[in-house]
Parts: C-alpha cells; sequence; structure tokens
C-alpha cells in the first residue's frame, strides 16, 4: 500500500489518496494519470493489469486500486 | 464557386434532412435540427448588431455546441470554441486579448460566466436563442456581402511567452482543407466518426465537417471513457464507428493494455492518427486486430488549418522507424528550408515550411508574431507569396516521402497537445517562492517534468498551477532543487536535467 500511496502521490501531491474515494467519478484522475499508474503498479508489483479490470471501480480509490493489485498477485 | 463553409450544411440538409448529424450518449441532432438552431442563432446574433467579430462559445462539449459554431457564422461572425473545463485563469487571458462582446452558454457555463472579471459584454443563453425563429432576409443580406477570406473561427494554442496565441482561419483555407481531408479518408454519408478531440482545437474540424460536407454522423465520445479502454471499444462498437481521427495516445491506451484480446473495434474501416509518433509495436497490435482497416498518418499545424500531409501505411516498418507523413494534400506544398533559406539534398534535414491556400490569417491582434512564422517565401523574390514556418525539421527519405524528424525549440507533442514548455515555465515562475524553474520534456516516458529553485513547497506549487494551467499542460512531475544546473555560458543546462529525470537521481 505504502508504494501504490507514494506512486499516486508522485501524480497528484495535492491530494489525500487515503481518503479519497471518487478519484474517477471527482475527475480528480484523468487518462494521462491512469496510464501512468498502469505503468508504474507493473514496474513496481510486477503485476500486469488486464484490459478488463480498467473500470471506474478499480480505479475510484487508492484501497480499491490495491485489492485489485492483491487480487492479481494472488492469480 | 463555394464561398462559405454553410454551402456545406444547406447542401447536406437538402439530401439528408432526418439523418443524424452531431449526436452524444443521450441525444443527437439531424441536419435538419442542426441548420434550424444555427439559422436561429445567426439571426439573433445579427440583430443585436453583432457582426464581424470575435463570439465565444462557452458551453459543454455538447451537440448543441456545434450548431452555435455555425450559428456565430450565419451571423458573420468568427466562433471562438472555450471549454468548460479550461481553468478560469486562461479563460481571462483569452478574454482580455479578445475583447469578445458576446458569449453563447448553456446552463452550466452560464453561472461559470461570473467569474470572469475581464468580461464586461453579454452572456446569451443557448437555449433561448436555439429557438428564435429565423430571418431569412437578414441571413442572405449577410451571405451576400461575405467574402470567402473572411474568418471563420479562432482557436488558442500554447504561446511560449505565456499568452496563448489565437490562430484565426477564414472559410477560403478551410474548404480547401475539407475538400482535400474528405477525399483522402474516402468520407461518405456512411461514414460514422467517433470525435476525440476537444471542441476548441482545429482537430475536431475532421468530423464535423464530414459530418457537414458528406452527411456522415459524428458521435461525441464522452472523454470519461478514454480511460476505459474495454468500454471505449464497446462504445465505438455500439455506435457501429467506421471511422476514427484520433491522437496516437489515444489509440495506444487501447493496444498496449491488450484489450484487443478480448474485444475488437469491429466496425473499423479508417483509422486516422497523428500529432504524434505511433510506437511501431503498438502500430502492429492495430494492423493485427484490423487487417483489412486504411490506417492513415495525418500531419500538419493549426496555423495551416489541421492538416497538410497524409501518408497511408502501405508497408511494414522496423521498431523504432517513424512513420512518415508522406506527401502534402492537393493544393498545398511543403518546402524543406536549411538555416540559409536554402533547399537542403536530398535525404537532408530543414525546417518544414508550408506554401498554399491553406494558410490561415494568422494571430488574431498579434501582427508581430504572425509576422515572425507567416513570412514571404524565400524562394521567391518575385512576388507576395506568403509562407508558414512550421518549425518543425523534416526531411525527405529515398522514396521522396517527408519524415518528421524533431522541434528546432521548445515545443513538444504530449498526449496529442501542442504544447510550449516555456509556457508552463512562465507560470511557474509567477509563483511566490519560486526561483528559478525549468520544463523538460521525457518523450521515452511521455511525461513533462518540473524542476524549481526556491521555498515553494511542491504541493502548494502542483496545486496552484493546477489554477492557472489546462490540465493537459500540468507537469507530470515535480522536483525542487538546491541548485539550478547550468552550462558554461550560464543558461540552464536541459541536457543535464534530462538526464537526471530519466535517471531518477534527484
Amino acid at each position: 500500500m505504502e508504494a501504490l500511496l507514494k506512486i499516486l502521490t508522485n501524480l497528484h501531491p495535492e491530494v489525500d489518496f487515503e481518503t479519497s474515494t471518487d478519484l474517477v467519478d471527482g475527475k480528480i484522475i484523468d487518462s494521462f494519470d491512469i496510464v501512468s499508474i498502469i505503468s508504474e503498479i507493473n514496474d513496481e508489483y510486477d503485476v500486469v493489469i488486464p484490459a478488463e479490470e480498467i473500470v471506474p471501480d478499480n480505479f475510484n480509490s487508492a484501497q480499491a486500486l490495491y485489492e485489485l493489485i492483491v487480487r492479481l498477485e494472488d492469480e | 464557386m463555394q464561398r462559405n463553409i454553410l454551402e456545406y450544411l444547406e447542401e447536406t440538409v437538402r439530401k439528408y434532412p432526418d439523418k443524424t448529424a452531431f449526436a452524444n450518449e443521450s441525444m443527437g441532432m439531424t441536419f435538419q435540427e442542426v441548420s434550424d438552431a444555427s439559422r436561429s442563432i445567426g439571426t439573433c446574433l445579427l440583430k443585436k448588431g453583432y457582426q464581424k467579430e470575435p463570439v465565444v462559445i462557452y458551453m459543454k462539449k455538447h451537440p448543441h455546441m456545434i450548431a452555435a459554431f455555425w450559428g456565430a457564422v450565419y451571423s458573420g461572425c468568427f466562433y471562438v470554441p472555450m471549454d468548460e473545463e479550461m481553468p478560469a485563469f486562461r479563460i481571462d487571458l483569452i478574454f482580455r486579448n479578445l475583447k469578445p462582446r458576446a458569449v453563447i452558454c448553456d446552463e452550466t457555463t452560464c453561472e461559470q460566466m461570473k467569474e470572469f472579471r475581464d468580461f464586461d459584454g453579454e452572456v446569451l443563453l443557448y437555449d433561448e436563442i436555439a429557438g428564435e425563429s429565423a430571418d431569412p432576409g437578414l441571413l442572405g443580406a449577410v451571405r451576400e456581402a461575405a467574402i470567402d477570406t473572411d474568418p471563420i473561427y479562432i482557436v488558442f494554442t500554447s504561446g511560449s511567452t505565456g499568452v496563448p496565441k489565437g490562430v484565426a482561419a477564414c472559410h477560403r483555407s478551410v474548404i480547401d482543407y475539407v475538400e482535400n481531408l474528405t477525399e483522402v479518408l474516402q468520407i461518405s454519408e456512411k461514414s460514422v466518426l467517433a470525435n476525440q478531440a476537444p471542441l476548441y482545437f482545429d482537430a475536431c474540424l475532421k468530423e464535423l465537417f464530414s459530418s457537414l460536407k458528406c452527411g456522415a454522423t459524428t458521435y461525441l465520445t464522452p472523454r470519461s471513457l478514454f480511460m476505459f479502454p474495454v468500454k471505449l471499444v464497446e462504445f465505438l462498437n455500439e455506435y457501429k464507428i467506421n471511422t476514427v481521427c484520433w491522437v496516437v495516445s489515444a489509440l495506444t491506451m487501447i493496444s498496449s493494455t491488450k484489450t484487443f484480446d478480448k474485444i475488437i473495434p469491429k466496425y473499423l474501416r479508417t483509422v486516422a492518427f497523428g500529432s504524434e509518433v505511433f510506437p511501431i509495436r503498438q502500430f502492429r497490435l492495430w494492423k493485427e486486430a484490423l487487417p483489412d482497416a486504411r490506417f492513415i498518418n495525418l500531419y500538419g499545424p493549426t496555423e495551416a488549418t489541421g492538416m497538410s500531409c497524409y501518408y497511408e501505411v502501405d508497408r511494414d516498418f522496423e521498431e523504432g522507424e517513424p512513420i512518415p507523413i508522406g506527401r502534402p494534400f492537393k493544393n498545398t506544398e511543403i518546402l524543406l528550408l536549411d538555416e540559409n533559406n536554402r533547399v537542403p539534398r536530398p535525404g537532408d534535414p530543414g525546417e518544414i515550411c508550408i506554401r498554399g491556400t491553406a494558410l490561415t490569417l494568422g494571430y488574431y491582434g498579434d501582427h508581430e508574431k504572425t509576422d515572425e512564422v507567416f513570412v514571404q517565401n524565400p524562394l521567391n523574390p518575385y512576388y507576395h507569396e506568403r509562407i508558414y514556418r512550421t518549425g518543425d525539421i523534416g526531411m525527405r527519405n529515398e522514396r521522396g516521402e517527408l519524415v518528421f524528424l524533431s522541434r528546432k525549440d521548445h515545443q513538444i507533442k504530449h498526449m496529442g497537445h501542442r504544447i510550449e514548455l516555456g509556457e508552463i515555465e512562465v507560470h511557474v515562475n509567477r509563483l511566490k517562492g519560486v526561483r528559478s524553474a525549468c520544463c523538460i520534456y521525457d518523450k521515452e516516458k511521455e511525461k513533462i517534468t518540473l524542476f524549481y529553485t526556491g521555498d515553494a513547497q511542491t504541493k502548494e506549487l502542483v496545486v496552484s498551477l493546477r489554477k492557472t494551467l489546462p490540465r493537459y499542460m500540468a507537469p507530470n512531475l515535480v522536483y525542487a532543487l538546491e541548485e539550478m544546473p547550468l552550462t558554461a555560458n550560464g543558461k540552464i543546462d536541459r541536457v543535464k536535467l534530462l538526464n537526471m529525470a530519466q535517471s531518477k537521481k534527484i
């Protein structure tokens, strides 16, 4: 989780990712960010997020994103 | 001879009155509805005394916004598109430059107008003016007097001094562009397009005029879909989209996430792309997914009305090899000129300069900047002939195709947007607690990286920057430095900064 928060905070130092739950719906992150997040997660966790998992629900909060990573790591 | 872009609309509405022209996920406007609304808006502007002047269209991305564009043109005015997501600071800058007397808004943006202190003109509400009855006599008189070198629109592009430049284009150059573009893309009434570009850039002319001239249908793709590749392809399939003209980053977002393993945009037959280099590995994924589609690389600056060159991909490319920008549209010539304004030898680089009717009118209200880049053709000492110096460096390969090589200044292409790094730096330098600032672009990682010195906190700096810069210009990475590295001449050492960014040794 630490590493993920660091990735996100690097992109948006102004956002509190521990509490935000509307990153997509609140237009806080955009398509530039999604592409960066996916590639940095790949570098950091060696996890490839498949296309069908790139959906708003998985990107609305750091928690949801972290749960996705853990799920993909287990598979 | 056609003199006015509205003749496209008038011809198409005769042929296909009930066909959908512009639509989004929840509504669509037929050609008849577009025609009625724009004639009403044109009449209303005329009755209020607006003519031959900029009319700002400040609305959320919607088919109504497009009808408002043609409404302004019907009145003999020129439209200036602005986006609800543009930061207020930038809109204020544009208002100051333009001094418009009228702005057309929708319900949402109408409220925001109060924030702009530099605007003291009239705010018109789309819903109120689009329903008024049109006055054919009034509209006819304006048309009769109009000439084809009158402006149609002004779109703003990044300026290195911190102030965006407004490029004004006239009927003649747009008609020249539209005729050639629709021929190259083979647009017909059967074409169904999904627009990606914001309506405040000239890039959207590809779709708008494909509809206007040929009776094609254009869907405005919701911006949020460009974050979610599977949903995006589902959208393309739902509306049976067969033609897209997108920036490369929108296409690679789909291919790089392996979306094609799940779903194929099965109706797509024409994929035009541009504004950036298409990485060959990603291009191949597209080619494999759509073996029968035509892939066309487009190249051109806003200053020459949209696109000037095209190349239909007809062979394989090695990884790392650039896809050529090919050859100019008909009625356009590309000159390559070296530092001494001479034509370089075949295979040698030169600045890409454009000659032809497609040249725009230059920068609105700024003769000085216009004269810097719209210049007399140095190869022609005999009569007045303007060329536009793009600042792009290109060459001709052994096949005679044009290839883009680089820029001669600090302008970059980032996610399809044209950005002057200098403009970002001006905004940073303006902030309290910043001593010096420099932006570099890491092409490999596609990241704008900002370095600064001073007491300003990174977090506060990012927050204030987002208030003044459009989203796409916001630096992706920000680093505070103790000292700015300098070259022997005392200039900021950009090469060293780039190395620092790439090695992450900061």
